[in-house]
């Protein structure tokens, strides 16, 4: 367990400072979702009650969409002089490398998020009449739905000519559930209509089987041709 | 000692196309091998089969006595045509990553020491700050080498070592690769540049569509069967 946590620093510290250096997804990623945001806010012009009807749903297409851009770029970062071969023909666990792809993504959607934030909530007026202090609880478990799910589908459909079609194929109908309890906790908090306590859990319990079930897989897609 | 692999009727097939077609071959430990043949000839495909990188269609491989490769892959060194290096890194930090995916540090090996050894011995500055992707093509292969080297592996495979690479170098690399024979280690050297291996390669193999169709000690064995 030890030498996975270790080999998960070392390849998140080195995922982390390319990143640094070349800014490529964090800089899609915003530009994406900078887009949606004004083109959205002047397309609707929503008043403040019904931006917090749908801005749960616009928040989250939002960062699903602008998270494809980060997965599709953490491997083909190492699709580049095909790295990866070296580390399959390591000692190195294939955990390890799946979590630090994981958490990295993680951190630059959190990132993302952040920065987006504030956007959002002076384009769309919106302020929770729910518990707020639920949305960073929904932001971290979604999030980590979509990451968990996409860096294991990006790695799947790294060998395929068109992967950059193939990710959302893959990624967008099994996220549905997760999508879902999403928009649906979001929604809850900022009308505060009703309770997103079972979203939440099903956000949890989703994350919790995905995760274990990308784990256990993750060695065979590593090794695959 | 243990043959470094056995190769039992191997076969590999991307869709119809055989890459492989059914080689059987032993190699003893401690020579130096240089693998030639035209292009497409499967020469690139049996090293990545050999490294453990393309698994087989048919047929079995077994390295230092065993058919799991994962279990001695520490004992591997491979060097591909790609660098298998991050662009957007320098040396240095690219062998400091590679070393502990190879947890050297664990086993009483200095990382730093180590990656500082291996790029001087291909002839490169440890202290070039500079990343990979503004190297030229012949610096890139020689740390592509020290990559290779970095885990101090019994067995190095090597697809074509010496293209973009200056005569000079080239030679130089040669003399690397004898020395590391001498010092007990099994290499595979895919090559189009026979010649520099004349005297310095134990045995010649040669393959064609698939298949090794001769080995032989020298270059002008082979010359004079054909």
């Amino acid at each position: 367990m030890s030498r996975v946590a270790s080999l998960t620093r070392a390849t998140l510290a080195k995922d982390l400072r390319l990143e640094w250096r070349s800014k490529d997804a964090i800089n899609s990623m915003l530009f994406f979702s900078l887009l949606v945001v004004v083109i959205f806010s002047f397309s609707f012009d929503p008043t403040a009650e019904e931006s917090r009807r749908i801005a749960g749903g616009l928040v989250w297409v939002a960062f699903l969409f602008a998270a494809v851009v980060a997965l599709n770029q953490t491997w083909s970062r190492e699709m580049r002089n095909q790295v990866l071969d070296a580390y399959r023909i390591s000692p190195a666990p294939p955990n390890a490398l799946f979590l630090a792809k994981v958490i990295g993504n993680f951190i630059f959607v959190t990132v993302l998020q952040a920065l987006m934030t504030p956007l959002f909530i002076v384009f769309y007026n919106l302020r929770a009449l729910g518990p707020a202090y639920q949305l960073p609880i929904v932001a971290a478990l979604g999030t980590w739905a979509l990451v968990v799910n996409g860096t294991f589908f990006a790695a799947m459909s790294l060998r395929t000519r068109s992967r950059e079609i193939m990710l959302p194929l893959l990624l967008f109908p099994i996220s549905i559930p997760a999508l879902l309890a999403m928009v649906e906790a979001t929604g809850a908090i900022l009308t505060g209509e009703f309770s997103a306590r079972f979203w939440i859990v099903l956000l949890a319990a989703y994350d919790v089987v995905f995760t274990i079930a990308s784990l256990f897989l993750f060695g065979l897609v590593l090794q695959a041709e | 000692m243990l043959p470094a692999f056995v190769v039992t009727g191997l076969v590999k097939q991307f869709g119809r196309f055989a890459a492989l077609r059914g080689v059987n071959a032993e190699f003893a430990p401690n020579r130096l091998y240089a693998i030639l043949g035209d292009n497409g000839a499967g020469k690139t495909t049996l090293l990545r089969a050999l490294a453990g990188l393309t698994p087989p269609t048919r047929g079995s491989i077994s390295m230092l006595g065993t058919s799991d490769l994962r279990s001695v892959c520490s004992q591997l060194g491979y060097m591909a045509h790609p660098s298998l290096l991050y662009d957007e890194m320098s040396g240095m930090e690219n062998l400091r990553y590679f070393a502990r995916l190879y947890e050297m540090s664990d086993r009483g090996q200095n990382n730093e020491d180590r990656c500082a050894e291996v790029i001087r011995a291909v002839k490169l500055d440890p202290m070039l700050t500079r990343p990979v992707g503004q190297y030229s093509q012949g610096m890139r292969q020689r740390m592509s080498l020290a990559r290779a080297l970095l885990n101090d592996p019994k067995i190095l495979l090597l697809d074509e070592p010496f293209s973009n690479v200056d005569l000079r170098s080239a030679r130089e690399m040669v003399s690397l690769l004898k020395g590391l024979r001498d010092a007990g280690k099994t290499i595979f050297v895919v090559t189009h540049q026979a010649s520099l291996l004349e005297g310095a390669a134990d045995e010649f193999i040669w393959m064609e569509a698939g298949q090794i169709v001769s080995r032989t000690p020298n270059l002008t064995a082979r010359t004079e069967t054909q």
